[in-house]
């Protein structure tokens, strides 16, 4: 399998340029490529499988949201700078459950990254506000925000969607929805 | 214009849908009115999180599409480092064992506190007057009554007790330890040559362990000049000593160092002494190789092998000092020491008629 793995390994050259062109082949092969190392890091440090799954995909959006900001420089090989970048995550996170014994098992060599990792915090304290937000607006608010905003789609498509009688009367409706989301995104502390 | 129209206008404005004019107009609105400048900021800010919420949540989507494809289980059966099923057994059990550890100490101490094993000085403590033992004396009995058949007359009584004690003026003043002679109905000495003396306990200083004896037999005359001298001050750990007793019927030698100037528990009025000693070496004399007096042997510990204790001479002299001049008579105590230069055999031969078998006898 390993061998399977390793011949599907992308160069890290490829890994940047697919994630801009957002290609899923090349996503697929980074993720395949990287998971099992980042697996042994967390099963071998008091972490289960699932714990490796979020921490990994917590380490690949770190990545691709600094390719796409465009301030990615590939200082080190791809896969040490994942593996540091998990290895932080890991560590927070055993410290937050109070499992951390002082002491970590590594199987690669790795370097600091804390503030790359403390940067994409802060966006997800942001996603998750957003994300609550959307569950407190309720339906049909919800789906109109996401359609028109996340999704794209006319003013026009969402109306007969949601048989308002005419596109004016949607947009009030999309106005007053959005009011509403940001009084609710600024209430949560 | 409603709040409503006013994002509309913004969001126009924000996506490129203005005509040129509309354009222009709404730039001025802008640039006059802050209120509106900082609605248009943040407005499109919120909408940008709103944008990169939903990119956030398809791309988890499509990582978690990529994880349901890898066969997870299987990687992790290959990458677990397993460890030693001691420290599994560990991990499993850590704290079930922690509670049994707890208890067990727990039991351990409190066992210890209720048999007094704590606090009981005594347990390992044990002061060196000889008991004869009741088996012996009963055997004795039986000879002595055996040999009064024989030899009427003949009287063998033996001793309740036994120490040692030496003389400590040329005119019948023997010093020992307070225990030896505690609670004596009579105290008898015996010399080196087997002559027998009676004795009355004069003084006694119980907290120094010292007790002072005349002999008052009238068939005693003299000791003769007393071959050592007692030290004042203290001595330093490391000298060569040595003591002699009668642990037993006959005399015998200690030799050892002096290991600790504090007693057992830091007792600042005891030495502590490396040398053999065993019950009936109570009240022996400690000498330096010089032949002075520096100490009494009154004590040992008993799971220590060779540490024994001896109080020091200089609270003998202040004892002899505290007799009251009714009960002191005319004990001079000596001061001349004849022994320093001599080797240790001859020493030993000097001294032997000064030191006693001190018996104890009560009910």
């Amino acid at each position: 399998m390993s061998k399977e793995l390793n011949s599907g390994i992308p160069t890290d050259s490829e890994v940047i340029l697919g994630i801009l062109n957002n290609s899923d082949s090349v996503l697929k092969r980074l993720y395949v490529a990287y998971f099992p190392m980042v697996l042994q890091l967390i099963i071998n440090n008091n972490g289960n499988a699932d714990d490796a799954k979020d921490i990994y995909q917590e380490a690949i959006i770190v990545l691709y949201n600094k390719v796409k900001t465009g301030d990615f420089e590939l200082s080190s090989k791809l896969k040490t700078y994942i593996y540091s970048v998990c290895r932080r995550l890991w560590l927070k996170r055993l410290a937050q459950m109070n499992r951390y014994g002082g002491d970590i098992k590594d199987f690669q060599e790795f370097l600091s990254v804390d503030d790359e990792t403390e940067k994409n915090n802060e966006r997800d304290i942001q996603f998750n506000k957003m994300g609550n937000a959307l569950q407190l607006l309720g339906e049909p608010c919800k789906t109109i925000i996401e359609d028109f905003y996340i999704n794209n789609r006319s003013m026009q498509q969402i109306c007969e969607d949601f048989g308002y009688t005419n596109a004016d009367n949607a947009k009030t409706q999309k106005y007053k929805c959005l009011q509403r989301l940001k009084k609710l995104f600024f209430q949560q502390n | 214009m409603s709040d409503n129209q006013l994002l509309e206008q913004i969001e126009k404005y924000l996506n490129g849908e203005m005509s040129s004019d509309e354009r222009a107009r709404f730039e001025v609105l802008r640039s006059e009115n802050t209120d509106v400048n900082k609605k248009v900021a943040e407005h499109k800010h919120f909408v940008n999180l709103i944008k990169q919420y939903g990119e956030r949540l398809e791309l988890e989507k499509r990582l978690n599409a990529l994880h349901s494809e890898i066969d997870v289980h299987s990687l992790e059966e290959e990458l677990m480092i397993h460890p030693s099923w001691i420290v599994n057994i560990w991990r499993n059990h850590h704290s079930k064992i922690s509670v049994a550890a707890s208890i067990a100490i727990f039991a351990v101490l409190c066992t210890l506190f209720f048999t007094g094993y704590l606090n009981n000085k005594e347990v390992n403590y044990v002061r060196l007057k000889s008991k004869v033992e009741q088996i012996e004396k009963t055997t004795s009995a039986l000879n002595s009554q055996l040999n009064g058949l024989k030899h009427s007359g003949k009287n063998s009584n033996p001793a309740n007790f036994r120490g040692t004690g030496f003389a400590i003026s040329s005119n019948g003043y023997i010093v020992t330890d307070y225990h030896v002679v505690k609670d004596a109905d009579s105290v008898y000495v015996q010399s080196f040559d087997g002559k027998s003396y009676r004795t009355k306990v004069i003084y006694s200083e119980p907290g120094a362990d010292i007790a002072v004896l005349q002999i008052t037999d009238p068939s005693f005359k003299s000791f003769g000049a007393i071959p050592y001298a007692f030290k004042k001050a203290d001595t330093d750990i490391g000298e060569n000593v040595f003591t002699i007793g009668y642990p037993r019927d006959a005399m015998v030698l200690g030799p050892g160092f002096l290991t600790a100037s504090t007693g057992f528990r830091g007792d600042t009025t005891q030495y502590q002494v490396s040398t053999p000693v065993d019950f009936g070496n109570s009240g022996g004399p400690l000498l330096d190789s010089k032949g002075d007096v520096i100490g009494i042997i009154n004590a040992k510990e008993t799971h220590v092998e060779g540490a024994a204790f001896a109080v020091k001479s200089s609270y003998l002299l202040k004892t002899i000092q505290d007799i009251p001049d009714s009960l002191k008579g005319d004990l001079n105590i000596n001061s001349k020491n004849v022994l320093a230069g001599l080797n240790r055999v001859q020493q030993i031969k000097k001294m032997q008629n000064y030191v006693f078998m001190v018996k104890v006898y009560n009910q």
